[in-house]
């Protein structure tokens, strides 16, 4: 599996450019505020840290509950569920998919332990945190996606867009209808616009990269919540275009083509893959999906057991749920995360 | 004259015409999920929890929460429903101004969607009295949702004893009180008894107040009266969005647990109804 | 055959006059019962605050003039726009679709079981209608979705994956025993004098059904509309399954659409930071949705009040 260029690609990720804002805050002390503390830069330098032996699976009880992005819904639920098959049956997991939004705002009133979410969190939502006084959080990446843009099988003319062609398409007030506005030499072919619901962390991150902010689009498209009828309707479209997470695009092969994305660095054009997502060079589209931990839950045996069998099985976990999994790099680090989380919450 | 008769035939034929589309369109349904569902509808239905594998998930934390929620509504309706029928009826004066705003509240309450209450039971019953997002919560929610149609059903219970009952007590010296629980009452529990058990099928099959209190919840345990829960219409909502078509084919097979419990009811309803129609 | 008259007064427990503290214990009984009846009050409450205040932040941030005029509606996107106009034309479209079918459906069928069935037809075929009325929403979604756009698509009619028709449809068809039954009341509340005396003059069952009948239960048979059209507007899961979210200003009923409680319904359990604009949006449609349906409710009280007062 190649993994070269995994740590500048990770931090990449989690550096939320676009406004500022940092999402990573872990702070034992709550006057810290809501300047961001970057934990991973230190974490080259305690790459070994020791913990002490876990508790049995099946001496874990309690309950652990997660909300959040409806895009990891599926792997916290495989999460839960192999994790209660390995002798953990007296946890009780529950996953909501109120979004990455919703589930944010929960989390920042103290209602669940774990938020799941498909983009790092928000100053905003930092800032009701820290006001709601939920003490200190914690965030660490889980899996990784390749956010594929899709077009139809009969379409045999975009194999490549740019970020360029596709802002021109997707951009607020854009008015292209047809392929041949889209790039000279494309034929007469009308455009039909397939997109997530605007309450996705998909529509948000797919905003953000390619027309330069978030939820940043022109709103004249068939959006759904339900990916079956983005792919019914682009596989059922010869001008059909649309995005969606990388899971679905790979149950539904059969019937889409998926476009290449032209690097903005390299000026290659990469295809949406396993390889590519966690190589770092499907750009800028590939994302990490996150879980929060909340300090305080953390503390608790059967929060903690969970998510260190999470980091213990990622590669299963993502398998069963069709994701793509984190490189043994990414893996590692977010381990060391969590170790450093132990040792913090031990105090 | 004939002309007139063939209009008096094409007319009683456009009447069972449209009524023949009705039910048209219920065996359509009801054959077309059963198709789709039964092959489906196996055991693990009622002991697996939900799971992303298709062939693993069943219904069974869903559909306890459901029967739990049922329980729930039945204690808490009934014995408000029938009080504030009761005094409606048998009490409050008509010509008081807050007795015909409470009549008028009750019927505009009926009246509103059921989603709205969702967004009450998130503001007041989950955050205001800090209830959360569980069963308890999902069970008063429905509650308020399906009170008016309970309180409406039985003052027409209570209304349906004749005066003569009532006055009969009164004669022998009985207290309105003592007329009503030993008289009026009594005679008016099938009433009561059909209109309530319509009211719980409402109720069960009613999604849109629980999606807002966060019942589109994965929930792989029994559920507790405290704890988070997920009800079978949710259940059912969950696996429809769901590309997969196993997902879909667990959707109908679910869909047909839900219409054997409500239909059930409303079965046992419409007997007690026509059993023990009174004429007085 | 009505079972006899049974003996309520027989069965009952013998009457005592005991009791001192009779009057005491009433008014206890009284107020018990009097408290019971306030929480429907204290529900409409709750429900007004908890849909005016956030509403009211909401039109602070946007002018309510832009609000029911605009005719953009995208609350969730960036420049984010807040008309609500589509949703209502949206919600429109499903309750025009959803009537066309109840309306000659509801108002035949009812005719047929008050003038023309015999009661023992009427026993066997009002409890079938109004099995209809007890499948959950969430199966006529389904059903909306799986079972009649296939088949839209396979006679030939170019529907959107999400479209209003087949939701409309599976609306109407959801909406039948309610329009049925409360028409049938209406109908069957009209004094048998008037029809005796239409039979009387030489009219055959079509000339009092339709001359007769439903001009005198006019009143009831609107009211049963409107509370028709009250219920259409507030239905939520069929056309969060069926009829889709993509808030477009269109009266084709081929396409996709967003009505009220689908954006509603979508939106509350989806991904907003609470306390932005944005989140309060769903209180600002909910309250707008509220006050709609609760017109429709006072009229069609006032509607059956009048049928009542006229042969009461």
């Amino acid at each position: 599996m190649p993994h070269h260029r995994v740590i500048a690609w990770h931090i990449d990720n989690l550096d939320n450019q676009g406004d500022g804002n940092q999402m990573r805050i872990f702070s034992e002390r709550r006057t810290a505020g809501v300047a961001a503390v970057v934990v991973i830069a230190a974490v080259g330098v305690l790459a070994s840290v020791a913990v002490a032996a876990p508790p049995a699976l099946d001496k874990l009880r309690g309950s652990v509950t997660a909300d959040g992005s409806s895009t990891l819904g599926p792997y916290m639920t495989a999460a839960a569920e192999l994790f209660s098959r390995a002798g953990a049956k007296d946890v009780r997991i529950t996953v909501g998919i109120s979004g990455t939004g919703g589930g944010f705002e929960r989390f920042c009133k103290g209602e669940t332990d774990l938020s799941d979410a498909s983009r790092p969190m928000k100053n905003k939502e930092a800032v009701i945190c820290k006001t709601n006084n939920i003490g200190s959080w914690r965030a660490f990446t889980v899996a990784n996606d390749a956010l594929t843009v899709i077009v139809n099988q009969d379409n045999t003319w975009a194999k490549c867009l740019s970020v360029e062609e596709l802002s021109k398409i997707w951009d607020t007030g854009s008015k292209v209808g047809n392929w041949k506005d889209v790039r000279a030499g494309f034929p007469d072919q009308k455009i039909k616009l397939f997109g997530p619901g605007t309450d996705s962390g998909t529509f948000d991150y797919f905003t953000e990269k390619i027309n330069g902010k978030a939820k940043r689009s022109r709103s004249d498209y068939a959006a759904s919540e339900d990916d079956n009828v983005l792919v019914q309707g682009v596989s059922g479209e010869k001008g059909g275009l649309g995005y969606l997470g990388y899971s679905y695009y790979e149950a539904n092969q059969s019937k889409l083509n998926a476009v290449s994305i032209k690097n903005p660095k390299t000026g290659e054009c990469v295809a949406p893959s396993v390889a590519t997502a966690q190589n770092g060079t499907y750009k800028p589209l590939a994302r990490s999906l996150f879980v929060y931990a909340k300090g305080a839950s953390f503390k608790r045996p059967e929060v903690q057991g969970f998510l260190r069998y999470i980091f213990d099985h990622e590669v299963a976990i993502a398998k069963r749920a069709k994701f793509i999994s984190l490189t043994p790099a990414q893996l590692k680090k977010s381990r060391i995360n969590f170790d450093l989380a132990v040792k913090a919450s031990a105090k | 004259m004939t002309v007139r008769r063939v209009r008096a035939w094409m007319f009683q034929a456009l009447m069972i015409l449209s009524l023949a589309i009705s039910m048209g369109a219920l065996v359509w349904l009801l054959v077309g999920t059963f198709v789709k569902g039964l092959p489906a509808l196996d055991m693990k239905l009622f002991t697996n929890p939900p799971s992303s594998v298709p062939e693993e998930a069943g219904a069974r934390p869903a559909i306890l929460a459901t029967l739990y929620i049922a329980v729930l509504v039945l204690l808490f309706s009934l014995p408000i429903g029938v009080a504030t029928a009761i005094y409606l009826e048998e009490y409050a004066r008509k010509e008081r101004w807050y007795n015909r705003f409470l009549e008028v509240n009750i019927q505009n309450l009926a009246a509103v969607p059921a989603i709205v209450y969702g967004i009450l039971g998130l503001a007041f019953i989950v955050r205001g009295i800090g209830v959360g997002r569980v069963l308890l919560a999902g069970g008063l929610i429905l509650t308020l949702v399906v009170l008016p149609t309970v309180i409406i059903s039985a003052r027409e219970a209570l209304r349906a004893v004749p005066d003569s009952i009532r006055e009969g007590g009164y004669a022998l010296g009985a207290t309105r009180w003592q007329v009503i629980s030993r008289q009026v009452l009594p005679a008016s529990i099938p009433g009561i008894a059909t209109g309530s058990i319509l009211a719980l099928s409402r109720a069960l099959g009613e999604t849109a107040p629980l999606l807002l209190i966060g019942a589109l919840t994965y929930v792989a345990f029994d559920p507790t009266i405290l704890g988070p829960f997920t009800a079978l219409p949710v259940q059912i909502y969950t696996w429809v969005k769901l590309p997969d078509a196993g997902f879909q084919q667990l959707a109908a097979a679910a869909i047909i647990v839900l219409l054997a419990i409500v239909l059930g009811m409303n079965a046992v309803a419409i007997f007690l109804r026509s059993r023990f129609r009174q004429k007085w | 055959m009505a079972p006899p008259p049974s003996g309520a007064i027989a069965g009952g427990a013998p009457f005592s006059l005991r009791s001192s503290h009779r009057h005491y214990g009433e008014k206890v009984i009284q107020i018990l019962l009097g408290s019971c009846a306030l929480v429907s009050v204290v529900t409409t409450l709750g429900i007004v605050v908890s849909l005016v205040f956030p509403a009211l932040e909401f039109f602070a941030e946007v002018s309510p003039v832009d609000f029911f005029t605009g005719t953009v509606w995208a609350p969730l996107f960036d420049p984010a726009s807040f008309g609500v106009v589509p949703l209502l034309v949206g919600t429109l479209s499903v309750t025009f679709w959803a009537l066309l079918v109840a309306i000659p459906l509801g108002l035949g069928s009812a005719i047929y079981l008050s003038e023309y069935a015999t009661s023992r037809r009427r026993v066997v075929l009002k409890p079938m209608l109004e099995i209809l009325a007890g499948i959950p929403t969430v199966v006529y979604g389904y059903f909306a979705l799986t079972a009649v756009t296939p088949l839209l698509r396979q006679i030939g009619i170019q529907v959107e994956i999400f479209n209003v028709i087949a939701g409309g449809l599976v609306m109407g068809v959801m909406l039948i025993p309610t329009i049925a039954s409360l028409s049938e009341d209406a109908m069957a509340a009209v004094p048998q004098g008037l029809r005796d005396g239409a039979y009387a003059l030489g009219a055959d069952k079509l000339q009092v059904s339709t001359r007769v009948i439903v001009p005198a239960a006019m009143s009831g048979i609107i009211a049963s509309f409107v509370l028709g059209v009250s219920r259409a507007i507030g239905e939520t899961l069929i056309v969060l399954i069926a009829v889709g979210q993509q808030a477009k200003l269109t009266f084709n009923p081929l396409e996709s659409i967003e009505t009220m409680t689908a954006f509603i319904g979508a939106t509350g359990n989806g991904d907003l930071p609470t306390g932005s604009t944005e989140y309060k949006t769903i209180f600002a449609v909910g309250l707008t949705l509220f006050v709609i349906t609760l017109v429709m409710n006072i009229i069609s009280i006032r509607l059956v009040r009048k049928y009542r007062e006229v042969y009461d």
